[in-house]
């Protein structure tokens, strides 16, 4: 008897919480909606790419602990997630590390488009494997498999093993697009985390992946690639001498408005460009030389 | 002389075979308890975690673990209880019991992640709830749900016909019979079987990867107001849990200290679910005691 | 004489309202624990239904050919994806997995109840309780940094593969298949294996010839619930499997298998693209499967002779 009045309570307890906090919770986005007043309040979420998370989560740190009343909530999901939650409207900033453009299914002249960083990457190897410069045409002819052995390339008598990243990975697209000129590479062990390809690469002999340039230590545990004797480094990138790099990408829908605005103009401000961006090992989106549309056109800024 | 000696080899190898299982377990929790609690101090358990530094604690994801731990058991405690009392004192054979017993059955079989894209689909997509709490908890509710059914049918079964009997004598109602002399009679073993699931539900993670999120808040532990979107009591932000942790630093992270934060965190998860296992056998054995009149 | 009639209609009164509370108490109980069990139901309908819905769409609104998609081992995101390599990898992980652990498991179930009972009551019993409590990520992360490092050194290949895989989920699975197992044991009644031993049977010969008979339905039960188990795991394969997708040559090559590909693509699609719709009709191959292994439960129980 005893224990069902408790179980009774309790359970109504929890409705009870729950119906309140809905409402509490539509208050405050109420709150928001009509405090367009330049004071810094009310709460925003932020989600999408798990590859900029710590970037923008970093920031989002920063930001509230300049402004105290203000909440960014920064989740993970994925870009894919990021694209569709903000396109619904349940993200007030969706993160994606590929244009929506590339997604049939997103409406993207919906979404506007803030490109807050910029990333390089290239193919790393194990220092075993005896190279570390590939033409554009033998990193093709690695990552499709018609080469098996690093000696047809120029490199020791060892075989390739090759590591991908998953289907519809930013990364994976970006370094497909600009690093194999849209080639599908053949099949290998699929990873998901950069630390992960970076270990793989490391304690497997004759094995390739990619990562982004910030993974690239001085221990030299992989070698990062030189692409037709161009360096990877940030300079190359920024003047589109390095072809393979991508824009970390912010979207709202429509026009950003209130603490989305304040935020994303933050993000964009020089502290966060020229101290936070290259800390975690992106480029300042502010410092390009080059631009790069939907189509992967590149020009001149 | 042969078959004694096929005798002898046959039980050499049981033998071996229970030895493989009971060195697999000591081998483990030693594994996992040496190679993480080096890292596993106040601080760890005391400080937010950093998706990019090194450094970085558990207290949030820990503290979200019990959250939806104790929201998921008022979620389907009551209801599992009631549903086990419906197949232990009121179904009657036939198609309807049928039904329901093949439903228990069909939901503690599923797999969990087609229990999170469900949860997914229905709780954080169609009702709106997004990443959070009571998404979460209402995905591991269908996970749970069957495993109290199982315990509660099987706690009333358990006790002796006479009992109940003695109390319908008396005039009493069923249902009156059902609160005052069975549900009290089998709490003992229910409790038992709420602790041992707790333990699986405290240490789930693909219901959970797409129900109650990747990221949390970092919490703010003055507030306690549920409407507070810092609170650790907001039923309605996103929480990861430690096993979703684990499972996130190894497959994801980019901290510099990844391994030690995974081995930290699995050493305390592993940890918790010890003492729910062991409070749950404790308890089952006083019960044991008590209803044998053992000592 | 008024006196005692006038308690008597007292009394009457009070048992009538009584009983008609009671009658009225005993309704609403009814209908709590009714509708309890309704919840119950709608549960399962509502996930047979959204899943079936969600992942019948790739078939009927994108018009993918079921018949490609369940023989096609190529794996894109786009309509001409298939799901083979993944079908294969799970049936491959969950049959290397049972043939690891149903010997292993059966065998102590066999010790604890046969050999050494003390033993397995005040030893094993808890050992396979704890084994069942470990969270499955947990057993993935000693996959990561024990068997796969140890395959590489000693097997050779990557490490991440088939084998590690089967070890890993081979081990999850080890404690369901034991305590089914023995439970099934200790029910054969004492007179048939009593009738063994008096013939002069030796113990191997009375597990060989009388028990195993006995109990074989259930203990086919038993690695049946394991397999289901092993077939639904999806954080502890993914971390040790190596994802790729294709088809294994050798058990140390890696694989996929569908949990892994729901896990790993999830988040990089969008929702109501092809490539979600996709990983939408794997889950409902898992869902279909977890019938199939209830139908198979059900048919293997029902041959039981005890």
């Amino acid at each position: 008897m005893k224990t069902f009045k408790v179980f009774g309570l309790l359970f109504t307890l929890v409705l009870m919480i729950g119906v309140l906090a809905a409402c509490g919770g539509s208050g405050e986005n109420n709150e928001q909606a009509g405090g367009d007043s330049g004071e810094s309040s009310g709460s925003i979420i932020v989600g999408g790419s798990s590859a900029m998370q710590p970037l923008i989560g970093a920031a989002a740190e920063q930001f509230m602990s300049e402004n105290p009343e203000v909440q960014i909530e920064v989740q993970g999901g994925g870009s894919g997630t990021g694209l569709s939650e903000v396109a619904s409207g349940n993200f007030d900033i969706g993160n994606a590390d590929y244009f929506a453009e590339s997604k049939d299914d997103i409406p993207a002249d919906e979404l506007v488009d803030h490109k807050v960083a910029v990333v390089g990457m290239t193919a790393a190897v194990h220092p075993e494997a005896g190279v570390d410069n590939l033409s554009k045409e033998d990193l093709k002819k690695v990552f499709t498999g018609e080469v098996k052995n690093w000696s047809e390339v120029g490199g020791n008598d060892q075989e390739i093993t090759l590591v991908n990243r998953p289907d519809g990975s930013g990364t994976r697209a970006t370094f497909n697009e600009f690093g194999l000129d849209g080639k599908t590479p053949a099949e290998g062990i699929t990873e998901d985390s950069s630390n992960r390809v970076k270990q793989i690469v490391a304690d497997t002999p004759g094995a390739i992946g990619y990562l982004a340039f910030s993974y690239f230590d001085d221990e030299g545990t992989v070698t990062p690639l030189s692409i037709d004797g161009v360096e990877p480094s940030d300079e190359n990138v920024q003047t589109g001498e390095f072809p393979i790099w991508a824009y970390q990408h912010s979207y709202t829908k429509g026009e950003p408005e209130g603490l989305t605005k304040e935020f994303l103009d933050y993000m964009m401000s020089e502290d966060i460009q020229n101290n936070l961006v290259p800390a975690q090992g992106y480029i300042p989106a502010t410092e390009m030389k080059v631009e790069r549309d939907a189509e992967g056109n590149e020009t001149d800024k | 002389m042969n078959r004694r000696i096929t005798n002898k080899l046959a039980t050499i190898v049981f033998v071996l075979c229970a030895a493989i299982m009971s060195i697999t377990l000591v081998y483990l929790l030693g594994y996992i308890l040496t190679s993480g609690l080096s890292y596993v101090d106040m601080d760890f358990l005391t400080s937010n975690s950093s998706s990019f530094q090194e450094g970085g604690g558990i207290k949030n994801q820990l503290w979200n673990s019990f959250y939806i731990l104790v929201v998921t058991m008022i979620f389907s405690v009551p209801l599992g209880v009631l549903g086990g009392i419906y197949l232990a004192e009121y179904a009657k054979p036939g198609k309807l019991t049928n039904v329901i017993r093949t439903s228990v059955e069909v939901l503690s079989s599923l797999p969990s992640i087609v229990v999170g894209m469900f949860g997914l689909l229905v709780f954080v997509q169609y009702a709106g709830l997004g990443y959070s709490i009571i998404a979460g908890a209402l995905a591991l509710t269908v996970f749970n749900l069957p495993i109290i059914v199982r315990v509660t049918e099987d706690s009333l079964r358990a006790i002796p016909v006479k009992q109940k009997n003695a109390s319908l004598a008396l005039g009493i109602t069923h249902w009156h019979t059902v609160k005052t002399v069975l549900v009290p009679a089998a709490f003992p073993g229910i409790l038992t079987g709420v602790l041992l699931s707790a333990g699986r539900v405290f240490g789930e993670a693909a219901a959970l990867l797409f129900t109650a999120g990747l990221s949390t808040r970092n919490l703010d532990f003055g507030t306690w107001d549920p409407f507070d979107s810092t609170s650790p009591l907001n039923p309605f932000r996103s929480a990861e849990t430690l096993s979703v942790h684990i499972w996130k630093v190894n497959s994801q992270g980019i901290m510099p200290d990844l391994d030690a934060i995974a081995n930290g965190s699995a050493a305390v998860l592993i940890i918790f679910v010890l003492i729910f296992n062991v409070t749950a056998r404790v308890i089952g054995n006083m019960i044991f005691n008590k209803i044998t009149g053992s000592k | 004489m008024s006196k005692a009639q006038n308690n008597e209609a007292v009394t009457h009164r009070l048992l009538k309202k009584n009983r008609s509370s009671a009658k009225r108490n005993e309704r609403t109980g009814k209908i709590i624990v009714f509708t309890s069990a309704a919840i119950i139901i709608a549960a399962t309908i509502a996930i047979t239904l959204f899943l079936g819905y969600k992942g019948l769409k790739t078939f009927f609104v994108f018009d993918i050919d079921i018949w490609n998609f369940l023989t096609s081992t190529t794996w894109d995101g786009t309509s001409e994806s298939g799901a083979f390599s993944f079908i294969f990898g799970s049936f491959a992980v969950t049959f290397l997995a049972a043939l690891f652990a149903a010997p292993i498991g059966i065998g102590s179930a066999i010790f604890m109840t046969e050999i050494a009972k003390k033993w397995g009551q005040k030893v094993l019993q808890p050992v396979i309780e704890i084994l069942v409590g470990i969270p499955s990520v947990v057993y993935g992360l000693i996959g990561v940094t024990v068997i796969v490092p140890l395959i590489r050194n000693h097997i050779g290949g990557l490490g991440f593969s088939l084998l590690a895989g089967m070890i890993v989920v081979g081990v999850m699975i080890l404690p369901t298949i034991t305590s089914i197992s023995a439970d099934a044991i200790k029910a054969i009644p004492i007179d048939i294996k009593d009738a063994a031993y008096g013939l002069g049977a030796t113990r191997w010969q009375t597990i060989y010839k009388v028990i195993i008979p006995a109990a074989l339905p259930s203990l086919m039960t038993a690695i049946v619930f394991g397999m289901a188990r092993a077939f639904g795991e999806a954080l502890a394969i993914q971390m040790v499997i190596g994802n790729v997708k294709g088809l294994p040559d050798s058990i140390t090559d890696q694989a996929a298998t569908l949990t892994s590909i729901i896990t790993l693509d999830m988040p990089h699609t969008t929702y109501g693209s092809v490539h979600n719709s996709l990983l939408w009709s794997l889950g409902l191959i898992l869902l279909v499967m977890s019938y199939v292994f209830i139908i198979i439960i059900r048919v293997v129980s029902s041959r039981r002779k005890i």
